[in-house]
């Protein structure tokens, strides 16, 4: 079996090769069969791969410990569904997952963006290839997940955060997103690489990149609930290194989704969005980097490895191929069209996408800098909360705001007397809602107010484009409002389903703001019968229970909650001590509520050997809404996602009309 | 022979002959270029999607108007100047 996969990492390493050598040298040369059969080295590999990945999940699901990887992650214990997740558990799995999901994203893309046109697509299987050997090297010659050993009686089993049903999804996700990134990053270098830097190569990865910056994003946000609910310490984000390593290339690419829309709709940025969809991909291999290099300490590094040299190198190649790239075709990127005012839709484009980067690289500078402090100085520096949250507020609030001004600004150029009527009730309504919060008390966080009114005055211009859109369309013919509705929305799914997703950018904030602005913190030690109060819930410690799982030792509090007198439930929180790995979880106990939003989220602290249980109890109001946020980001990217086949119709009359199909 | 190798061997030989297919297909093909767009499909294609631009420019103007995002001056004094253009881009198509 371990030698199964290691032969087919070897093939799938020689086919990338091949794909990457020979399909460069049929692109230079205009070799058409050449060109072909590197294309399908590119499938080949991704069915060699497919290969791999059965051996390593057979081998994890017969707990063959004669694969190091088995050992070093689970045990014989662990229930089936975390031993099969511990497929990315660990470094060399992950890396295999990593060419896996790049082997499959290239297959599809090449073979159903025939729209880039073939000289383009002839740069795009290299490209592709390159990064695919990359990886094939790394788990052939550096973190195999095919090493063997002498099988030992059990293994060492899953870190027990691991051990989360959010374990079966949230890395896929965030794979899906980082790795889906390369997509048109390989379109944008065979676009530059052919010499034709005309539109195709944005429209044949439009959904590719769609796709990717969703999967990134739902993934980060299951990845904050996983941290809710698991870690244990009442936060969702933590400003980790590794949790703002898939935050930065999110970043990016929502600028790049952005501003590709001022180059399709007035043939502008081209330098830009070629830069930006690089810095994406960039980020993306620094956030693999990050995570896998056990470079920095974190909850994700799980393991030290050799592979950071490596993923260093690869980064600094690909970072200074692509900008002498760019550099060298700077001549065909230069736009023919002007910004014509300061006060336009795609000024506030540009706006936004100024302020996407300056975020995304100050976090970068924040990540970074410990590194560089450390490697130059010998001592770590701390960058910690208060950076993150200075940066988070200077740019992320105006951020916010913008998402509220862009919608209401026309293309092109508006009037201050236009401008005074599409702002008129947003910013009615933002302002009766600032006045509102203050009355109510909400004044005890300056940047939670702002906060909150700025999100009304977004949810106000939201409501308002479906509203002036939807009349506009009734206007045109005999349909009636929800005919309108729908017809507003088919015909624009890019910019309606961008709203939706504006939308949840709001719940978020709304909740981030409520939770972390708002939240109010107890900490007791309580013995049996004792009590302690927070945010208006009376909590009292009733004794401990214990219990003996298969794999772990449960040890939880009973906690009865009170409110106004009135019996409300019982809240568990506890620790479990697990075996086979020798290591204690903090489990939380959370009572949601509908009503409100908020939670109330008990940590059991400290379990003390004379039976009392130092509590910590935290009252987080709206932070539910985070949550919520999350199935109107997957509504809104599912809306810009799906199929338009009146779109279709004239992308192909431009392209098949233009005859440039070879 | 075991199964892995078995799988083993006809994984690489799968590999080889899909690798080698465009070759085996066409052993000796008339013309082995890969074809790019020559100079007027090039044309004919930035054409194209310039005017896609300029209609769906007008297209963006009409909709902001009736949206109440444009004012009647500024529309009229937009118009003319979009008209022009994707009339000219809809001429030279033809």
């Amino acid at each position: 079996m371990p030698d199964l996969g290691r032969a087919a990492l070897v093939t799938s390493f020689l086919l990338l090769s091949y794909a990457t050598v020979a399909g460069a040298f049929a692109a230079w040369h205009g070799r058409r069969r050449l060109a072909e059969s590197a294309q399908n080295a590119l499938v080949a590999a991704f069915a060699a791969t497919v290969v791999a990945t059965v051996v390593l999940l057979v081998a994890l699901a017969q707990h063959d410990f004669s694969f190091t990887y088995v050992a070093n992650h689970t045990s014989r214990e662990l229930p089936l569904g975390y031993t099969l997740t511990a497929f990315w558990g660990g470094q060399e799995g992950s890396l295999l997952l990593w060419l896996l999901v790049l082997c499959g994203y290239s297959v599809a893309a090449v073979l159903t963006a025939r729209r880039a046109g073939r000289e383009v697509l002839s740069w795009v299987v290299p490209t592709l290839g390159l990064v695919g050997t990359f990886f094939a090297l790394l788990l052939v010659f550096v973190a195999s997940p095919f090493a063997t050993q002498v099988a030992p009686a059990d293994g060492a089993g899953l870190n027990p955060s691991l051990q989360n049903p959010y374990m079966a999804i949230h890395p896929p996700m965030l794979y899906l997103g980082y790795v889906g990134l390369t997509v048109p990053f390989a379109f944008a270098m065979g676009a530059l690489l052919a010499r034709r830097t005309d539109e195709r190569w944005i429209v044949a990865t439009r959904r590719w990149t769609l796709a990717a910056w969703a999967f990134l994003g739902v993934g980060q946000l299951l990845g904050a609930h996983w941290a809710y609910v698991e870690i244990g310490w009442g936060g969702y984000y933590a400003w980790d290194p590794v949790e703002n390593a898939a935050l930065m290339p999110w970043l990016a690419a929502t600028a790049f989704l952005h501003s590709v829309m001022i180059q399709e709709k007035r043939g502008m940025l081209k330098v830009w969005n070629v830069l930006l969809v690089t810095l994406a991909f960039c980020l993306s291999l620094f956030g693999t980097f990050l995570t896998r290099s056990g470079i920095i300490q974190s909850i994700h590094s799980f393991t030290q490895s050799s592979i950071g040299p490596w993923f260093l190198g690869f980064i600094c190649l690909i970072t200074a191929g692509s900008l002498a790239l760019i550099f060298l075709r700077l001549p065909l990127l230069r736009s023919k069209t002007r910004l014509e005012s300061l006060v336009s839709r795609e000024a506030t484009f540009l706006y936004n996408n100024l302020l996407l980067v300056a975020l995304a690289l100050t976090i970068l500078w924040g990540v970074v800098y410990p590194l560089l402090s450390e490697a130059v100085t010998g001592e770590a520096a701390t960058v910690g909360k208060p950076y993150y949250n200075f940066f988070l507020h200077s740019f992320g609030l105006p951020l916010l705001l913008l998402m509220g001004i862009g919608p209401l600004v026309a293309w092109r150029r508006a009037s201050l007397r236009a401008l005074g009527r599409t702002f008129l009730w947003p910013l009615a309504a933002a302002v009766a809602a600032g006045i509102a919060l203050l009355a109510a008390g909400a004044g005890s966080s300056r940047i939670g107010v702002i906060a909150y009114t700025f999100s009304v005055f977004v949810l106000a211009s939201i409501v308002l484009e479906f509203v002036r859109g939807t009349s506009a369309r009734k206007g045109l013919g005999d349909v009636g409002w929800p005919g309108a509705f729908s017809s507003l929305v088919a015909r624009n799914r890019r910019r309606y389903g961008g709203y939706v997703v504006h939308a949840a950018v709001v719940l978020l904030a709304i909740g981030i703001a409520g939770s972390s602005a708002y939240q109010t913190v107890r900490e007791g030690r309580l013995r049996p019968g004792d009590s302690m109060t927070v945010a208006g819930n009376r909590l009292v410690f009733r004794g401990f229970q214990t219990s003996t799982e298969s794999n772990h030792r449960a040890i939880r509090a009973n906690i009865d909650v009170y409110r106004g007198g009135e019996y409300i439930g019982r809240l568990r929180p506890g620790k479990n001590q697990y075996f086979a790995e020798g290591q204690v979880s903090n489990e939380v106990a959370i009572r949601h509520s509908v009503l409100t939003g908020g939670d109330l989220f008990l940590i059991a602290d400290q379990v003390n050997a004379d039976g009392s249980l130092d509590l910590k109890a935290l009252d987080k109001p709206l932070v539910n809404l985070i949550w919520l946020a999350g199935l109107v980001f997957i509504g809104g990217s599912l809306i810009t996602l799906w199929p338009d086949a009146r779109e279709q119709r004239r992308l192909a009359e431009r392209y098949e009309g233009a005859a440039v199909q070879a | 022979m075991s199964a892995a190798l078995l799988i083993g061997a006809l994984l690489a030989i799968a590999s080889v002959v899909l690798v080698a297919a465009p070759f085996l297909r066409e052993p000796a093909p008339a013309d082995d270029r890969l074809l790019s767009p020559d100079a007027a499909q090039q044309r004919r294609l930035a054409h194209a999607e310039e005017r896609d631009r300029a209609l769906d420019a007008l297209k963006e103007l009409e909709f902001d108007h009736r949206t109440g995002k444009i004012s009647d001056d500024d529309y009229r004094a937009q118009v003319g100047l979009l008209r022009r253009r994707a009339a000219e881009t809809l001429r030279s198509d033809g």
